[in-house]
């Protein structure tokens, strides 16, 4: 190869080559998840229609389609009540978890007495504990809050406490060498620390009371009127609507990875300015 | 040294160390019987091999660890400003600005941003880092880093300024300039330092007292006194005055290690 030099940027082959990886990831990461998507809706549909199946053991996917726009009205107000209890669970799960995390950081004897209890509470499974919680709890709604909380703290939790107790050890001596109280420590040095490990926490806490909210209602079964997503997939389950189940069970899925992706950002928003984990690597 | 005494006479006592033992766990002696005086104004190097202590004096002075036996002892009122430190490392917030950083010290004081604004912008800009207020720590260098840490040391103007190391994981250009602006910063906020090296170097250059400590048990050998006249540049750093001083101080601290071992 000639030395070409037309005063433009250097470009030799090996940097044509990453630039050229490099755009073919960026689009890739977009166009190749719809890719299979397509794919896989295609063959289920040519699956479906060369075995003859029928509609209720398993229906088409443009079936599914219209069965979400037909039933839209009785989805949409069951996704938002499922909504409401995940968001709910969720809220309750970052107070809880925080709160004891830092209570915990603040007074080892607390930890040390109630550290197994939390962890006793996290092992147990929530389709355990779901049936006694109905029994005690009258309210369906504060029921199901419960056992989405439960599901859900625990992750908040671990973070969080990890995190707060991650503080550089020299800027604790720091703190202490400058006579911060506890109240300064824990809101100048020990909070913003745990940030990133409490927002990783958070991740996965999102994904889990969405789990905990669906798992609760299956295990509560028939409710009033305020049903969620869940007892409509167990109710479409009994009558053989299997189009519905589908449905429903796409708006769950939509669910979760709208808190995922929210979450993500949110993330990202709080970190982008300085933590490792946020930051853009040029190669 | 001979003149040491006279010297000493003028100077005003900060603070003293008395028969220091320090034992950690009940069986480790990390400091032995460690007297020393720090007078104002001084600039004192604690000079040894490591695990000898110096860290470990640091420590007591910054009452983060207390004396087994023996006391230190502050002239005045002794409180919480009285005292900057310098580690190794930056030690900086990475989540705040370099002016919020700098601005810790008064924060955990009480102190709103508004009412020391001007003192920050004066120590940043005392330090050769006027503009970068608004830059996050990882954006800047090694070198910055450890400047913003001296202005965080330095900006509530504290008695006493305590340097443990704080060059060592530099590069020589850079640790040569910032041993430079040290001194005309120790003029400019007018405090006394204790600084912790293990460079025969650095201490001759920057202090007007080394302190020489040998390890097992830690422990305080001998002092010598720089008494080249401040302010040093670099032409002290190529004199034969500064060669002299430096063999001084090497051979004392071959001895003690020779002690030691």
């Amino acid at each position: 190869m000639s030395v070409v030099d037309h005063g433009q940027m250097a470009t030799d082959k090996e940097e044509l080559a990453r630039l050229r990886r490099q755009r073919l990831e960026a689009g890739g990461k977009w166009i190749l998840p719809v890719l299979v998507l397509l794919i896989v809706l295609g063959l289920w549909d040519r699956v479906v229609v060369w075995n003859e199946i029928p509609h209720y053991i398993l229906p088409r996917p443009k079936l599914v389609l219209e069965t979400l726009i037909e039933d839209w009205a009785i989805l949409f107000e069951a996704l938002l009540v499922t909504v409401q209890i995940t968001l709910m669970a969720l809220a309750v799960a970052v107070i809880g978890g925080v709160g004891l995390a830092v209570i915990f950081t603040q007074s080892r004897l607390v930890e040390m007495s109630f550290y197994p209890y939390a962890v006793i509470l996290q092992v147990t499974p929530i389709v355990a504990i779901a049936p006694l919680i109905f029994i005690y709890v009258d309210s369906r709604i504060a029921g199901l809050l419960m056992c989405a909380w439960l599901v859900a703290f625990f992750p908040v939790l671990s973070n969080t406490t990890l995190g707060l107790n991650s503080a550089d050890h020299n800027l604790r001596d720091l703190f202490r060498i400058y006579g911060a109280t506890r109240w300064q420590t824990l809101r100048y040095l020990q909070l913003p620390s745990a940030l990133p490990y409490f927002l990783g926490g958070l991740r996965i806490a999102g994904g889990l009371s969405l789990i905990g909210a669906v798992v609760a209602e299956y295990v509560a079964g028939t409710g009033g009127l305020k049903s969620g997503l869940a007892f409509r997939i167990l109710e479409a389950g009994y009558r053989l609507n299997i189009p519905r189940m589908f449905a429903a069970l796409f708006l769950i899925a939509l669910t979760g990875v709208i808190i995922f992706a929210g979450l993500s950002f949110l993330s990202h928003m709080l970190l982008r300015k300085w933590h490792e984990s946020a930051l853009k690597r040029d190669i | 040294m001979g003149e040491r005494d006279e010297v000493s006479s003028q100077q005003i006592e900060l603070l003293r160390m008395e028969q220091v033992d320090k034992v950690f766990n009940g069986n480790i002696t990390a400091l032995k019987g460690m007297s020393l005086q720090v007078r104002q104004g001084d600039f004192l190097s604690l000079l040894g091999p490591s695990g000898c202590g110096k860290s470990t004096a640091l420590r007591l002075i910054s009452d983060l660890v207390h004396p087994t036996a023996g006391r230190i002892v502050w002239s005045g009122e002794h409180s919480a400003d009285d005292l900057g430190v310098v580690f190794q490392e930056a030690t900086l917030m990475p989540w705040a600005t370099v002016a919020q950083n700098v601005w810790l010290p008064f924060r955990l004081r009480g102190k709103v941003y508004g009412e020391v604004a001007k003192e920050i912008d004066d120590a940043l800009n005392l330090v050769g880092l006027d503009g970068f207020q608004d830059s996050y720590p990882r954006e800047l260098s090694g070198g910055m880093k450890m400047r913003v840490s001296i202005a965080r040391a330095m900006v509530t103007r504290p008695r006493l300024i305590l340097m443990d190391e704080p060059f060592a994981a530099l590069d020589e250009i850079t640790r040569f300039k910032l041993n430079n602006d040290l001194l005309k910063l120790k003029d400019a906020f007018e405090c006394t330092v204790v600084f912790v090296t293990h460079s025969v170097f650095e201490s001759v250059f920057l202090s007007n007292r080394i302190v020489i400590m040998a390890a097992r048990p830690g422990r305080v050998v001998t002092e010598l006194s720089v008494d080249a006249p401040y302010p040093r540049n670099e032409d002290f750093r190529t004199s034969t005055e500064y060669a002299g001083y430096t063999r001084q101080a090497a051979d004392a601290l071959r001895l003690a290690m020779g002690e030691a071992a």
